[in-house]
C-alpha cells in the first residue's frame, strides 16, 4: 500500500504540472523509492491515486531505464557499457563482477543483495571505466577497487 | 587566452555559492539586461554573437529564439527548457557546467528566458547526475531568495518560475521533442516537425530547447557584448567550446578553448597524447554520433564548419580516440548496440535497421561475418540516412558505421576472413 506521505508527495507532484499526466513519471519514482520497483499492485495504486488507467501508467513505466518493472536488490549495479568505457576495458571488469557476485546481467543475486544491471554513457568518460552503485559514481575502476567497494557494501549490510 | 565559462569552476571543490558568485561579477549582466535592455535587445546581442547551439547540432541560437512569436499575440505561458540530459556517450562537458558554477547556468537561463519572454523554465537534468541535482537544486533556492527568480525579478516587472525534472532515463529524453514529451509524462518519441517547438511545444505552447553549455554563454555575451564573443574564436565560428578527450590519451579531460583550436593541439598538448603503448588511429570528434576521422585529419579545426568539411560534425566536441589495440570494429559495434538499444521504435528505418546492423556487427566481430554482411551493412546506412527517420538518433547511428566501412575496410575484412577478431586471442 501507498502511505499516506506517499500519496501527499504525488498530490504535490500532479500540482507542480498543468495536467495529472506530466505527473507520472515522478509518481512511479515517489512509489518505487521505498520498494525498489514498481509491481503490478503498486502500478494500480498509483494509477488510482493519479485518477488514471493503469494501462497509461504502464506505457511511460515500460518506456524508461529506470522505473523499474521486476524487483531488484538492494543495491543496484549500473555498469557503463558504452563507447570509453569500453575501449578503457569495461569488459574485463564486467565478467570480473559475474564471476564475483555469480550473475549475469539483468539478474539479482540469491541473497537479494545486487542487481546488475547495463547503463549508457555515466558521463564519467574521463575517469572510465565507470560504474554506478544506487546514487554513487565510481570511476578509474580495476578488479581490485571493484572488491573493495563489494566489500564495503556487504559490510554495511551485515 | 580567455576562458569565460570555466572561470569559477575549480574540479573536485564546491562550486561557488551565490555570494561568491556575485563577487566574481555574476548576475551583473542580468542586472543590466533587466535594467537596461529590452528582451529584443537581449535577442539582438545573441544573435549578432552569432553563438551556436553547444548541444551537438550547431544551430545558431539567436535565430532559434527569433521563431518565438512575441508581444500580447502570442499564447502563454511560453517555456524555456534548459537541455541538462547530457546523455551522447563520450560526452561529459555539460556536468562539469552544472557541477562547476551551477549560478552561471542559471543566470543564463533567467536571461534566456527573459529573451523570449518565457514565464516557465524548466531544467530538464539526466537521472544520473546526482552531484549535479543537488547543487542546481541549492543554487536555485539562492536565486529564488535573493529575488533573481520569482515574481517582479529585481523590481522589473518580469517574472519567472524555474523547476528541476529529473529523467527517468532514456538517451531519446536529449532529443528536442522528445524531450517534450517526456516532460509532458509521455514516452519520449520525436514529433513531427513542422510545427517547431518555438511555436507550438511543451503542451502546444511557444517553448525553446537550449542545451547546458549553450547558455552557460549568454551571460556573458549580455555582459560583454557581441564583438568580444566573435573574436574569442580561432576560426569561424564564435566564442570558447568545451573540448574533451577519452580513450587511452594521457590525460582524458576537458578543456574550455577556443572555437577552431585544431584537433592535433588538443590532443596532443592538453589531452597529452597517447597513453605510452598505444598509436593513435583515428577519432570520433563529438560524441558517439559523429563520423570518424583518422590521422590526416588532425590538424583540422574544431568548429562547425571545419569538421564537416573533411566528412564528420564537431557534435559536442568531445572526441573518443581509437587506438591501435582496439578493434574498430568491436568499437563500432558497442556504438551501434547503444543505439539499438535506445531506439524509441517509433519510426522504422530506426526501430528495424539499428537492431539487425548491430547484430551484424557482432556477427563479424565473433568471427562469424560474410562478405555480404559488409553490402548489409552499407545498405543499412543508406536505409538510416537523414530525411527517413522522425528525429537523428539513426541518421546518427549511421556515422560512425558509415565512415567506419570506409576507413577501415581492411580490418572488417580480416574479421570475416581470418574468422575471429585479430585483437581478441585466439
Amino acid at each position: 500500500m501507498l502511505t499516506t506521505e506517499e500519496q501527499r508527495e504525488i498530490a504535490e507532484e500532479v500540482g507542480r504540472y498543468p495536467n495529472t499526466m506530466a505527473a507520472i513519471p515522478e509518481a512511479l519514482k515517489i512509489a518505487q523509492r521505498a520498494r525498489g520497483w514498481v509491481s503490478d499492485e503498486t502500478l494500480r495504486e498509483v494509477a488510482e491515486v493519479l485518477g488514471m488507467l493503469p494501462a497509461e501508467l504502464d506505457a511511460i513505466a515500460t518506456f524508461y531505464n529506470l522505473i523499474f518493472r521486476r524487483p531488484v536488490g538492494k543495491h543496484v549495479i549500473f555498469v557503463c557499457d558504452s563507447v570509453s568505457c569500453w575501449i578503457m576495458g569495461y569488459e574485463d571488469l564486467l565478467r570480473h563482477l559475474q564471476v564475483k557476485l555469480g550473475i549475469t546481467m539483468g539478474e539479482t543475486t540469491r541473497d537479494g543483495l545486487f542487481t546488475l544491471l547495463p547503463i549508457a554513457c555515466l558521463g564519467a568518460c574521463d575517469i572510465a571505466p565507470a560504474m554506478m552503485i544506487d546514487e554513487t559514481l565510481y570511476g578509474h575502476l580495476t578488479a581490485e577497487k571493484i572488491d573493495s567497494i563489494l566489500a564495503a557494501l556487504i559490510h554495511e549490510t551485515d | 587566452m580567455e576562458a569565460p565559462l570555466t572561470r569559477n569552476i575549480r574540479p573536485n571543490e564546491m562550486p561557488p555559492d551565490l555570494k561568491a558568485y556575485e563577487k566574481s561579477g555574476g548576475y551583473q549582466a542580468l542586472r543590466k539586461a533587466l535594467g537596461t535592455m529590452t528582451p529584443m535587445e537581449v535577442q539582438k546581442e545573441v544573435v549578432d554573437s552569432q553563438l551556436r547551439g553547444r548541444g551537438g547540432a550547431g544551430f545558431l541560437t539567436g535565430l532559434k529564439w527569433s521563431f518565438v512569436p512575441m508581444g500580447t499575440e502570442s499564447r502563454r505561458p511560453k517555456y524555456l527548457i534548459v537541455n541538462a540530459d547530457e546523455m551522447e556517450p563520450g560526452t561529459f562537458k555539460d556536468r562539469l557546467l552544472i557541477e562547476g558554477d551551477p549560478h552561471q547556468l542559471i543566470e543564463g537561463l533567467i536571461l534566456s528566458a527573459y529573451a523570449i519572454q518565457a514565464e516557465i523554465a524548466y531544467i530538464f537534468l539526466r537521472w544520473a547526475y546526482k552531484t549535479a541535482g543537488r547543487r542546481l537544486q541549492t543554487a536555485i533556492e539562492e536565486a529564488q531568495a535573493a529575488n533573481y527568480l520569482g515574481r517582479n525579478i529585481l523590481g522589473s516587472g518580469y517574472c519567472l518560475d524555474v523547476s528541476l525534472h529529473t529523467s527517468a532515463g532514456r538517451y531519446m529524453c536529449g532529443e528536442e521533442t522528445g524531450l517534450l514529451n517526456a516532460l509532458e509524462g509521455r514516452r519520449a518519441v520525436p514529433r513531427a516537425k513542422p510545427p517547431y517547438p518555438q511555436v507550438c511545444g511543451l503542451w502546444g505552447k511557444p517553448t525553446v530547447v537550449n542545451n547546458v553549455e549553450t547558455l552557460c554563454n549568454v551571460p556573458h555575451i549580455v555582459e560583454r557584448g557581441a564583438t568580444w564573443f566573435q573574436r574569442l574564436g580561432a576560426g569561424k565560428d564564435s566564442g570558447t567550446k568545451l573540448f574533451g578527450a577519452s580513450g587511452r590519451v594521457k590525460r582524458p579531460g576537458l578543456w574550455e578553448l577556443p572555437m577552431g583550436t585544431p584537433i592535433r593541439d588538443i590532443l596532443e598538448e592538453y589531452a597529452g597524447g597517447m597513453q605510452n603503448g598505444y598509436r593513435f588511429r583515428g577519432l570520433i570528434p563529438g560524441g558517439a554520433s559523429t563520423d570518424f576521422l583518422l590521422e590526416t585529419h588532425l590538424d583540422t579545426k574544431m568548429d562547425f564548419e571545419a569538421v564537416t568539411a573533411v566528412g564528420s560534425r564537431l557534435g559536442t566536441g568531445t572526441m573518443i580516440i581509437l587506438d591501435n589495440r582496439t578493434c574498430p570494429v568491436g568499437m563500432v559495434a558497442n556504438l551501434l548496440t547503444f543505439f539499438a538499444r535506445e531506439s524509441c521504435g517509433w519510426c522504422t528505418p530506426c526501430r528495424d535497421n539499428l537492431p539487425w546492423a548491430a547484430q551484424t556487427l557482432a556477427a563479424i566481430e565473433t568471427g562469424r561475418g560474410t562478405d555480404e554482411d559488409l553490402e548489409i551493412l552499407a545498405f543499412q546506412c543508406r536505409m538510416m540516412a537523414p530525411g527517413r527517420t522522425f528525429c537523428a538518433l539513426a541518421p546518427g547511428a549511421a556515422e560512425p558505421l558509415q565512415s567506419a566501412l570506409k576507413y577501415f575496410r581492411e580490418d572488417f575484412q580480416r574479421h570475416i576472413d581470418q574468422r575471429r577478431c585479430p585483437w581478441r586471442q585466439p
